[in-house]
C-alpha cells in the first residue's frame, strides 16, 4: 500500500540560515535539504545565499559556491559537470533533473532543492541507488544471442541502428524512475521508467536473439504494468527521451506477440 | 555505524504537479466516485420496484439541492472517467506521447469532460 506521508522521523524541519557572503550586491537564495547519517536529527532545510557575481550560471555552479565558500559540509554527487555523467541528478524546484544543465534563471525566488524523491538517503542529496541499478542489471542489458560468434562483429543495418536512437542515450542519473508516482509506492516490483527503458532498448536490437525470453521476465503484474502512463518519467528526462513510450511500446508487444 | 535508519526522501510534498499527474490521479478517483455513484442508480431502481411511495421519497431527496449536486458530479465523474478511458485508448497505441501533444491530450481530457457534463444537463435536466 501506497504511503502518501512520510513517517516521522524523515520530515525535514526547519533548518539553520547560513550568512550571506560579503560584499555581494546580486543575492539568491536556496533551500536545501539537509541530512547528517551520523545524527539521530530529523532531515532539516537550510537556507543559504549565493553571490551571483561570483558565481556561475548553472545550479550545480552554486551548489559547489555553497560548499566552497559557505558550508563544506554538503554533500552531493557530481563529476561531469555536463549532462553525462547522470551524477548530479536532483529535485529543483519540484522537479528531478542534472543541477549541471539547469540555469538559476529558469526560476524566479529562492530555489528549493531535494534529493531523488522517494528513495533512502545516505547523506544531504545523495540518495541509496543500490534497487534502482538492481533493476537495471535485471532487464540484463548486453547482447545475447545463440547463433555461433561472428568472426568479426555483429553487423545491423542503417535502419535498425537507427531504431536505437532514443533509446541507448539514457546516462542513468534516475531523473524518470524516481519522479514517478508508481514508482514511489512500488519501486521494490516495479522496474520503474529507466529500467523498461533499456529493456526496449534490447527488446528491438536487430542482433539480440532471445527476444521472446526477454518479453517472458517482463510478463508480470508488476515489474512493467504498474506503468499507469502518468507521463512524469518523458517530462523530466534531462536527455529528452521518453521512457513512458518505450514502455507502450512493450506493452504493445505483448499484446502482439498473444496475437500471433 | 549509522545512528538512525535512513529517512526516505520528500515526494508527493514537494513534488510539482503536472497536467498529465492531475489526469491519472483523476481517473483514478473517479473510477472510485463511480462505484458510489452506481449504488445511487440502484437505490432509485430498487426504490421503482418497491413502489410508488419509495420512489416520491428517493426523488424528494434527489431532487433537492445537495441531491442534484451529488448527481451532478456522479455524471461529471462517469463523463470524467470515460474521457480519461479513450485517452488511455490512443496511449495504449503508443500515440499522442511526444511532448506538446501528451499535454494537449491531459488538458482536453479535463475540458471535454466539463463541456460534456454541462451538456448533458442543459439537455436533459435544465430545458427538460
Amino acid at each position: 500500500m501506497a504511503e502518501l506521508t512520510l513517517r516521522k522521523a524523515d520530515q525535514p524541519q526547519k533548518g539553520k540560515t547560513w550568512p550571506k557572503p560579503e560584499g555581494a550586491t546580486r543575492l539568491r537564495e536556496f533551500h536545501v535539504y539537509r541530512y547528517d547519517p551520523d545524527k539521530a536529527d530529523n532531515p532539516r532545510i537550510d537556507t543559504y545565499f549565493v553571490d551571483l557575481d561570483n558565481c556561475g550560471p548553472m545550479i550545480l555552479d552554486a551548489l559547489l559556491y555553497i560548499k566552497n565558500n559557505t558550508d563544506p559540509t554538503l554533500t552531493l554527487r557530481r563529476s561531469c559537470r555536463e549532462g553525462i555523467c547522470g551524477s548530479c541528478s536532483m529535485n529543483i524546484n519540484g522537479l528531478n533533473t542534472l543541477a549541471c544543465t539547469k540555469g538559476m534563471d529558469d526560476s524566479s525566488g529562492p530555489i528549493k532543492i531535494y534529493p531523488l524523491p522517494h528513495m533512502p538517503v545516505v547523506k544531504d542529496l545523495v540518495p541509496d541507488l543500490t534497487n534502482f541499478y538492481a533493476q537495471h542489471r535485471a532487464i540484463e542489458p548486453w547482447l545475447k544471442t545463440t547463433s555461433p560468434t561472428p568472426e568479426k562483429e555483429w553487423t545491423q543495418s542503417v535502419e535498425n541502428r537507427a531504431k536505437l536512437d532514443g533509446l541507448y542515450e539514457c546516462i542513468l542519473c534516475a531523473c524518470c524512475s524516481t519522479s514517478c508516482p508508481s514508482y514511489w509506492w512500488n519501486g521494490e516490483k516495479y522496474l520503474g521508467p529507466a529500467a523498461l527503458l533499456q529493456a526496449y532498448r534490447w527488446l528491438i536490437d536487430s542482433r539480440d536473439e532471445t527476444q521472446p525470453e526477454r518479453l517472458d521476465n517482463l510478463e508480470d503484474p508488476f515489474k512493467l504494468y504498474r506503468c499507469h502512463t502518468i507521463m512524469n518519467c518523458a517530462k523530466v528526462c534531462p536527455k529528452g527521451l521518453n521512457p513512458a513510450k518505450a514502455i507502450a511500446q512493450i506493452k504493445k508487444m505483448m499484446v502482439e506477440r498473444k496475437a500471433a | 555505524m549509522s545512528v538512525r535508519a535512513r529517512p526516505t526522501s520528500p515526494h508527493l510534498q514537494i513534488y510539482r504537479w503536472t497536467v498529465t499527474m492531475a489526469m491519472s490521479i483523476l481517473h483514478r478517483m473517479t473510477g472510485i466516485a463511480n462505484y458510489a455513484g452506481m449504488a445511487l442508480l440502484a437505490v432509485w431502481l430498487l426504490a421503482a420496484a418497491l413502489g410508488q411511495d419509495a420512489v416520491t421519497q428517493v426523488n424528494y431527496i434527489f431532487g433537492s439541492w445537495f441531491g442534484q449536486l451529488v448527481l451532478f458530479g456522479f455524471t461529471w465523474s462517469l463523463v470524467h472517467h470515460m474521457c480519461g478511458g479513450l485517452r488511455h485508448f490512443v496511449w495504449d497505441t503508443a500515440a499522442m506521447m511526444e511532448p506538446d501533444q501528451r499535454e494537449a491530450i491531459a488538458w482536453a481530457t479535463i475540458i471535454a469532460s466539463v463541456i460534456i457534463t454541462l451538456l448533458i444537463w442543459t439537455l436533459f435536466v435544465w430545458m427538460a
